[in-house]
């Protein structure tokens, strides 16, 4: 590349036919006029998405709100709430074009309405979004709301690179958003494999769009990873021994262990599928020595650990959700803090069960479907210390609880599925067909999303002061559950009728029947997810009667539950002491919660920081330079970053002070508001009487 | 020396350090996790070199390419480079003065410099045999691998150049400091890294 070739063409390979509807004019065919019409459509989306929150935010001058309320601030329950937002935008996304698909196979039958290219992008970027911009983003902002609150702590250990995080992950998830309307996304799934993916077979932007989102996405997650290992390892409360640590947090810690060794590999493999492309070097090419192999076991010595790092947080939410609704102590906690490790270590030793059919030896087949297998062990364990944990309590169905025991029945089931898949044997006769597909749907639904979505309802009421709608939240969780069985059962027997994965359209009269029942399936998650956005903005507009200001709405055990809902940014006027499991139930019950402090004395909290967004920005531009091979802004965004990092590492006076005659202030506002509640039984709620402050034992009522 | 307590792994403050020794604690800890995922990095591009080094398909191997006079060069230098660092930090620890750390920076600097500078040597005249990472998966792996520690160290080169600034700046507060001693940590993991590349790359190649 020329100096004047950078010059030559300051646009890189953008042009008029990126655009979504070039072709269909150019070339208007009806299938071309049908694909087009849905691609500029939700081009359409986005485009006018952002112009509508752009004439919001300055209709209602919002933008500085927006720049030192949120973007800048390094607290990581705002950092955790904005994961969770990002979460639920590409949900939306990735969930029409889940519908979309079964709409395209249930008309499948000899064509259907989409092209093969336009239906490969639709499963490249329903996986994609999913994986990295979906399920990461969420989980990693219910931890970041809830593990420090957990552990007693100020905030994470690193709040700056916290919010770099977030800019790095709100980076790559705004590519994926901007493939939409410039250029096409990849086709070549979600795992990406060369040599299909390679310059020779896949010669326009789609895996580049693709490359850059999961590299800025994956080092978003490392650095996240580091943050909260270090954070629950040194910035626990006093007393706060490991073995004290709510469950939640304890899988927090797995999920940043596992975080902290599986993002490299992928990491590298995408690094050197980028080389391959850019540079012509020969890492996974079909020629000159290359080996697509390397890459299945890079790829997947991330993709099988990164399986537990989305399950992992959604039993810490299950464990703690489990607890909570029965009023009773976990049952078998130490087996179960061992099974999260025994998961998190296993799951290093099982990535080849990913490519049975690749070509190694039956010997070597064998050890990993051994070892895959083996994973069901602490899983079942797990499974019985929850239902233990409810027997003979006095169960709640409140919303969070009727996902949890939607996910223990189907969870299970996909569990089984799991088993069989892990023989060899039978995986070569079921390998590429929609079974698989409806096997990880299975776990990843139920298990992750369903936890991920009672843990929104469970902390909402901490995290913005006011309960959610039970109402709606209940349709919306019988949508999820029944759709979920609808969309993804007859999958099974679909695959075991034969149909391959990622079909497009097909010859078999036979299959019509189970998809038509898919895609409604899918209509009813649509409408799942449609309550659930429903159920927010009634929730809003009830707000008022519906606030727990005293902070303890469920009668929590953890001590997230035992400061105001929201918390003060500094989280805890006074620093918890400790003194064993279940922290704020053993005070509720000693009288010591809800005290008031002799003294208080300043606290120091770090500045609100332009490096987050900053970084999101650079991240960004650079790789969109990178897709569309634009060189000067490559270089520039490049140094930019580079010059970032300088001139942060001479920043000095990063921390700020908050006196400890404003920390007196707000911490007797609230102890006043708790004094001045009245303490609810548990059948009470769901109504408006509940304040947040719960009755105890130690009230003489059985709770 | 009465038994002290240490608070991360490596060379300690201690506690003439006051408030800089305890903030130490969880930075210094952070960096030790984060150097763990880095050496995970290094891992999978070790394994992919030593799975593609007969990938040769045709093209030059090590027998051709590698210059071992060259490699035990660098070695040397990046040896005599962390001994330097050591000096440093050492300085650091027990407040020998502003210009004796200073002094050992920038030879740990000027050392560092010419290993790059031997490097790229190594590279060109690579590049000069049809030596091209284009040319084969052997040739791939090779300049992810070695290139990848390069662009490491010259990172850390011009981290080195900022803390000397941060030093001159604002001389040596807490942020410097700890500054420093992460460098350290990060200098000689690349020291151990190169003492891997030394022996599976080139004494290996040419055996």
């Amino acid at each position: 590349m020329s100096i004047a070739g950078i010059f030559e063409h300051p646009l890189g390979r953008l042009g008029l036919d990126s655009l979504p509807f070039w072709n269909m004019l150019q070339h208007p065919t009806k299938g071309n006029i049908i694909n087009g019409i849905i691609a500029t459509g939700a081009a359409s989306v986005v485009v006018f998405g952002a112009l509508g929150l752009i004439v919001v935010l300055t209709r209602y001058k919002l933008w500085r709100v927006l720049w030192s309320e949120w973007a800048t601030s390094p607290d990581h329950k705002k950092i955790g709430i904005m994961y969770v937002v990002i979460a639920f935008v590409m949900l939306a996304r990735a969930l029409i074009e889940a519908a979309l698909m079964r709409a395209q196979q249930a008309y499948g039958l000899g064509g259907g309405f989409l092209s093969p290219d336009h239906f490969a992008q639709l499963f490249s970027t329903h996986g994609t979004i999913m994986i990295f911009f979906m399920a990461m983003p969420f989980l990693t902002g219910v931890i970041n709301y809830v593990m420090p609150l957990q552990i007693g702590a100020r905030d994470v250990s690193f709040p700056v690179l916290n919010s770099i995080s977030l800019g790095l992950t709100a980076a790559g998830a705004a590519l994926v958003m901007v493939s939409l309307v410039l250029g096409k996304f990849s086709t070549g799934g979600w795992f990406g494999y060369p040599p299909y993916t390679e310059a020779t077979f896949s010669p326009g932007v789609g895996p580049d769009y693709w490359i850059w989102a999961l590299t800025l996405g994956s080092l978003g997650s490392t650095f996240t990873g580091i943050n909260f290992a270090v954070t629950i390892y040194k910035e626990r409360a006093p007393g706060m021994k490991l073995m004290r640590m709510p469950l939640f947090t304890w899988t927090a810690l797995c999920t940043s262990i596992l975080m902290i060794f599986a993002m490299p590999p992928l990491t590298v493999a995408t690094a050197q599928l980028a080389l391959d492309r850019y540079l012509g070097f020969h890492y996974f090419t079909n020629a000159l020595g290359g080996n697509m192999m390397h890459f299945a076991n890079l790829f997947w010595l991330f993709g099988h650990p990164e399986v537990y790092i989305l399950i992992l947080p959604a039993f810490g939410v299950y464990s703690e959700l489990f607890s909570t609704f029965s009023g009773k102590v976990l049952y078998g906690y130490r087996s179960l803090v061992m099974a999260t490790m025994a998961i998190a270590i296993l799951s290093f030793t099982v990535w080849l069960h990913h490519f049975f059919t690749m070509g190694q030896s039956a010997n070597i087949n064998a050890v990993f479907g051994i070892a895959s297998m083996l994973i069901g062990i602490p899983t079942g364990v797990k499974i019985y210390d929850w239902m233990l944990t409810m027997f003979r309590g006095r169960v709640r169905f409140t919303v969070p609880m009727v996902y949890s025991i939607g996910f223990i029945l189907l969870f299970v089931l996909g569990g089984m599925s799991g088993i069989l898949l892990a023989n060899p044997t039978v995986d070569y006769q079921v390998h590429n067909t929609v079974f698989l597909v409806a096997h990880f749907h299975n776990m990843a639904v139920p298990g992750l999303l369903f936890g991920m979505i009672a843990a929104y309802h469970f902390w909402f009421p901490k995290a913005f002061g006011f309960r959610l709608n039970e109402r709606w939240g209940m349709i919306s969780a019988l949508c999820w559950i029944f759709g979920f069985m609808l969309a993804f059962f007859p999958l099974y027997a679909l695959g075991l009728m034969g149909l391959p994965r990622r079909t497009v359209a097909y010859t078999e009269p036979s299959y019509v029947p189970l998809e038509w029942v898919a895609f409604l399936g899918a209509l009813l998650i649509l409408t799942a997810l449609a309550s659930l956005l429903w159920q927010l903005w009634v929730s809003i507009k009830q707000r008022d009667e519906n606030r727990v200001f005293a902070g303890d709405p469920w009668d929590g055990r953890s001590l997230e539950w035992s400061n105001s809902a929201p918390p003060p940014e500094y989280n805890f006027a006074v620093i918890p002491e400790v003194k064993g499991r279940d922290a704020f139930t053993m005070s509720k019950e000693g009288g010591t919660a809800y005290q008031r402090p002799d003294t208080y004395q300043d606290i120091e909290l770090p500045k609100n920081s332009a490096m987050g967004p900053v970084i999101a920005a650079i991240g960004f531009t650079l790789a969109f330079g990178l897709v569309w091979h634009i060189w000067w802004m490559v270089i520039l965004s490049f140094l930019a970053a580079v010059a970032t990092l300088i001139i942060r590492g001479f920043a000095r006076d990063t921390t700020r002070i908050v006196t400890a005659q404003e920390v007196r202030q707000e911490h007797h506002r609230w102890i006043d508001a708790v004094a001045a509640a009245t303490a609810i039984a548990r059948v009470d709620e769901n109504k408006p009487a509940n304040d947040g402050l719960a009755q105890h034992a130690s009230d003489g009522v059985v709770p | 020396m009465s038994q002290q307590v240490l608070k991360h792994p490596g060379l300690n403050l201690g506690p003439a350090h006051g408030k800089d020794d305890r903030a130490a604690e969880n930075m210094m800890f952070g960096f030790w996790v984060f150097l763990m995922s880095d050496a995970i990095l290094f891992g999978m591009v070790f394994a992919t070199y030593v799975t593609s080094v007969h990938a040769t398909a045709g093209g030059p191997g090590p027998h051709a390419l590698y210059d071992l006079k060259s490699a035990f060069i660098e070695t040397l230098l990046l040896l005599a480079s962390s001994f330097t660092f050591g000096m440093a930090s050492l300085a650091l620890k027990y407040k020998h003065g502003k210009p004796r750390l200073i002094g050992w920076m920038v030879l740990t600097l000027v050392l560092g410099m010419v290993f790059l500078g031997f490097e790229l040597h190594d590279f060109s005249s690579m590049f000069a045999k049809g030596g091209v990472p284009s040319r084969s998966g052997f040739l791939s792996a090779f300049f992810d691998l070695v290139p990848l520690h390069g662009l490491h160290v010259a990172a850390g080169c011009i981290w080195l150049i900022c803390l000397v600034g941060q030093i001159l700046r604002y001389g040596l507060d807490t942020a410097t400091k700890l500054g420093i001693m992460r460098l350290a940590l990060f200098w000689h993991f690349l020291d151990i890294i190169w003492i891997a590349i030394f022996s599976v790359v080139y004494l290996t190649g040419l055996t």
